[in-house]
């Protein structure tokens, strides 16, 4: 049985799947870093941390851009029949404020580097220098962009972490096909 | 050999500034200390995609030798104490002088012996030596070029290119170029 890339009118194609895990291991991976890095005593390290954590912003950015322009052209399968009606009308919902803080979390984050007055360059990987928003530097910019960023951050673990107990209780409780279509892709087959 | 060097120096300048017709060649010679006043010890990072960032050293202190006969002989000792970087951003200088960078709290200062004096103009002389900081040493070469002369006083301009990574200070690379690019005016008073 061969997998196929694309959704199926009934499961996730593996591009999607994929794409979801990987940016959600790298979600949770960048919370972690990002709590971790502003408190780590070492000011090296710290440093190191904040480069790595940048460098992995703009991968993630590419991800998500890549994910949005594939989830325009591919249409997800819809619910499962037995799904009830609050939830059919919810779930999109939470589903799109999941992606808009895709989006907002690390372009908050390149807006906090482009206005810091540390005016530290950005080279994800090391592999090149990505240029900054073209946004003003000042104390209170980066103070601003700060916050935001780090708001953003805790109501997108929050948003994650309801978005985890949704598929489990589908998973466990309503025991549909929910959680197991974006773990098992869909076949060529079907 | 050195009296011909500051000889030609001292003719130079005169062309240059006839202030410094009053000079005695003889003068020039002697035991020299570094002065705060009228020096100044500057450094420039280079930063990837342009610019880079510009800091200096309040305190620092130092002696120059001039040898009247064999200008090889001359000696040049610099220490710099790191604690006192400044580059006009308090969250950076904070970060220099921690262990990411300078460790000042546990080597507070950064050491310059000359080992070798090498005339390479008129003016001009190459400066050999030991430069030690964090522990490390390795040797270094500045660019030393007479800037000016006064009866009890000396000064010179000296550039010079380190590279931090020898020093256990290479945090931030490539972001921010592994060489230090050194800028200093070192006035010495006689005495």
């Amino acid at each position: 049985m061969q997998t196929s890339i694309t959704n199926t009118p009934t499961r996730y194609g593996w591009a999607m799947i994929l794409l979801h895990w990987l940016i959600g291991i790298l979600f949770i991976g960048q919370f972690a870093l990002g709590f971790v890095m502003v408190r780590i005593e070492s000011q090296r390290a710290a440093f190191e941390l904040i480069q790595l954590h940048k460098s992995f912003g703009f991968l993630l950015l590419g991800l998500i851009i890549l994910r949005i322009a594939w989830r325009l052209g591919n249409k997800p399968p819809p619910l499962p029949s037995r799904v009830a009606a609050l939830e059919r009308r919810t779930a999109p919902l939470a589903h799109l404020a999941l992606y808009a803080f895709q989006v907002a979390l690390p372009l908050s984050g390149w807006a906090l580097v482009s206005v810091s007055t540390l005016e530290i360059p950005t080279m994800p990987f090391n592999l090149f220098v990505m240029p900054n928003l073209p946004l003003a530097e000042s104390d209170a910019a980066e103070s601003f962009w700060a916050s935001a960023h780090w708001y953003l951050a805790y109501a997108g673990i929050a948003l994650a972490a309801l978005h985890v107990a949704a598929a489990l209780r589908h998973h466990f409780l309503l025991r549909d096909s929910v959680l197991t279509r974006m773990i098992t892709p869909s076949s060529a087959g079907e | 050999m050195h009296a011909r060097i500051l000889g030609l120096a001292v003719a130079a300048a005169c062309l240059a500034m006839p202030v410094y017709a009053a000079v005695v060649l003889g003068d020039a010679a002697g035991s020299y200390t570094i002065s705060q006043a009228g020096s100044s010890v500057r450094f420039t990072i280079g930063k990837a995609g342009g610019g880079g960032f510009d800091g200096a050293f309040a305190r620092f202190k130092g002696t120059i030798r001039i040898d009247n006969n064999d200008v090889g002989r001359s000696k040049v000792d610099l220490t710099i104490y790191p604690e006192s970087v400044g580059t006009g951003q308090g969250r950076i200088d904070a970060f220099l002088r921690s262990d990411a960078v300078f460790d000042a709290a546990n080597s507070p200062e950064i050491q310059f012996r000359s080992t070798s004096v090498a005339r390479t103009g008129d003016t001009t002389a190459l400066v050999t030596g030991r430069l030690t900081a964090r522990g490390k040493t390795s040797t270094e070469k500045f660019t030393a070029e007479l800037d000016g002369l006064k009866a009890g006083t000396i000064r010179f301009h000296v550039t010079g290119k380190v590279l931090r990574s020898r020093y256990g200070m290479d945090v931030g690379t490539p972001l921010y170029s592994n060489v230090v690019d050194f800028d200093m005016t070192l006035t010495g008073r006689r005495g």
